[in-house]
């Protein structure tokens, strides 16, 4: 004969059991769900064959520490932001091709995203001062972080400047070379390379696998927003 | 009783006077702590303490770059800031080291250092393997007028002008050592937040690399002759520094 008590013990034991297995299956389809929503389902974008336009290169060079423009010949998108990704592509293509005057390995994939976002009117002071030499003329601005806008403002008529966020991948950052000249060239270049094409952009901020970050290899603050104006375009 | 009730009366009566006391001295207090935050005018008088803070970049947990011959960022600048301290300290000059090991300091604590020092000049060490020579980098903040209080990230925008004129003067005196010097302006963590002439001296090998054939930079950054040079060189700016200070 089964004590009472034990026949309850067994009841309660067996409904505890029964209950925790719908938690965990319920858990588990939770998470599953979870899983399919972080797969980027959109469909991929047809490759547009776009005709060839010129770009102008703002190309880096270590042996004089200078900026020098370069017309380059490439196909262009017509969106502004896959645009500038292009252009920027092409520039890292010429670092890390061998022989290069600034070598930077990474190439064209280093640039995840350009993101062109209406600037602030707070930091579109154009009467910021700027260096003594090529080198220096997209200047930062260290005004706080919560003056960039939201990435889902709309892009506003054709006259406001616009702030480009680059976003660097994490490899490019690690193999790129460690030194304020190097690192103070590429950062400029690409804000140049940038203005020189898309006049409107006239602040560039960096972002490195969609977070902020400190410096690019350990010297050029990313931190910072930087203003990219005539100067740097100018051979 | 009535004298020890007296007595205890008049400890409440000074109570407030107590009260008031420690919270001037707190005033104070705090007062100091954001003396960090005040910037000197860029155009102050001359002053008879002459005061330099050697800053070796990186450290600890950060290495920097890797050098050509195996060496670290970090290990060269430490040796070279201890190298120039020695040569500054046998000249007179007193000398504030941002680290004297190899120890973790992040940017805020190197500039944290330099503006309690009140330091007539400040240089940030660095090294490279890319481009040749040395390369001299003031901040690219545009310069300002110097105001009494500055934010922390951009202290240096009141003193970009006499840093531009710090690194015409170091300039100088390394073209005088017979070495080639380039010369720019940058975005520095630490040096935007000095509040003193602040430049960055980057070492770089004496001969650019061989694009052509891709061989590396030949490996003269630790050439004993070639940190000398530097050094002596670095130490005579400071000296003509200096002495320009405290010229009326």
């Amino acid at each position: 004969m089964i004590p009472r008590y034990q026949t309850i013990l067994f009841i309660v034991l067996l409904v505890a059991s029964v209950a925790m297995g719908g938690v965990l299956w319920n858990l588990r389809e939770r998470a599953h769900q979870r899983l399919v929503a972080g797969q980027d389902s959109a469909p991929t974008q047809a490759p547009a064959v776009a005709p060839a336009e010129q770009a102008t290169l703002v190309v880096a060079n270590d042996d004089d520490n200078t900026l020098l423009q370069q017309a380059q010949s490439l196909p262009l998108p017509q969106d502004p932001g896959q645009r500038a990704r292009a252009i920027l592509g092409k520039l890292l293509d010429l670092y890390a091709a061998p022989g290069s005057a600034h070598p930077v390995p990474g190439g064209a994939g280093s640039v995840a995203q350009v993101f062109l976002l209406p600037a602030s009117s707070q930091n579109s002071d154009p009467g910021a001062a700027s260096g003594n030499s090529k080198a220096s003329s997209a200047i930062p601005r260290a005004e706080d972080k919560t003056a960039v806008p939201k990435l889902g403002d709309s892009i506003p008529d054709d006259t406001r400047p616009l702030l480009a966020v680059v976003n660097l991948t994490g490899a490019f950052v690690a193999g790129h070379p460690s030194g304020i000249e190097t690192e103070t060239l590429t950062v400029l270049s690409l804000c140049g390379t940038l203005h020189a094409n898309l006049p409107r952009v006239t602040q560039v901020r960096f972002l490195v696998d969609g977070q902020p970050r400190a410096t690019l290899a350990g010297h050029a603050d990313l931190t910072r927003t930087y203003l990219a104006t005539d100067d740097v375009a100018q051979p | 009783m009535h004298s020890t009730k007296s007595v205890s009366m008049r400890a409440l009566g000074r109570r407030p006077l107590i009260v008031a006391l420690v919270a001037m001295v707190a005033a104070a207090g705090l007062l100091a702590g954001t003396a960090t935050a005040q910037t000197e005018p860029a155009t102050a008088a001359p002053q008879s303490r002459f005061v330099v803070v050697l800053d070796a970049a990186h450290g600890g947990d950060d290495p920097g770059g890797r050098l050509t011959g195996g060496i670290s960022e970090k290990a060269f600048t430490l040796a070279l800031s201890v190298r120039l301290r020695s040569l500054l300290a046998a000249r007179g000059i007193q000398v504030v080291t941002t680290r004297e090991s190899d120890s973790t300091m992040e940017p805020n604590r190197r500039a944290d250092i330099a503006n309690h020092a009140n330091a007539q000049a400040c240089l940030s060490l660095h090294a490279t393997e890319t481009g040749s020579g040395v390369h001299l980098y003031a901040s690219s903040l545009p310069p300002v007028e110097p105001a009494r209080f500055a934010a922390f990230k951009t202290a240096q925008a009141g003193w970009v002008t006499r840093s531009l004129a710090l690194a015409g003067v170091v300039n100088s005196s390394l073209l005088g050592a017979g070495i080639s010097v380039k010369l720019g302006r940058t975005a520095l963590l630490a040096v935007d937040s000095m509040t003193c002439p602040a430049v960055a001296v980057e070492i770089a090998p004496k001969s650019p690399p061989d694009r052509a054939t891709g061989a590396p930079p030949a490996a003269d950054l630790d050439d004993p002759d070639y940190q000398a040079r530097i050094a002596e060189a670095l130490a005579a700016a400071l000296l003509e520094w200096r002495t320009e200070a405290r010229e009326p």
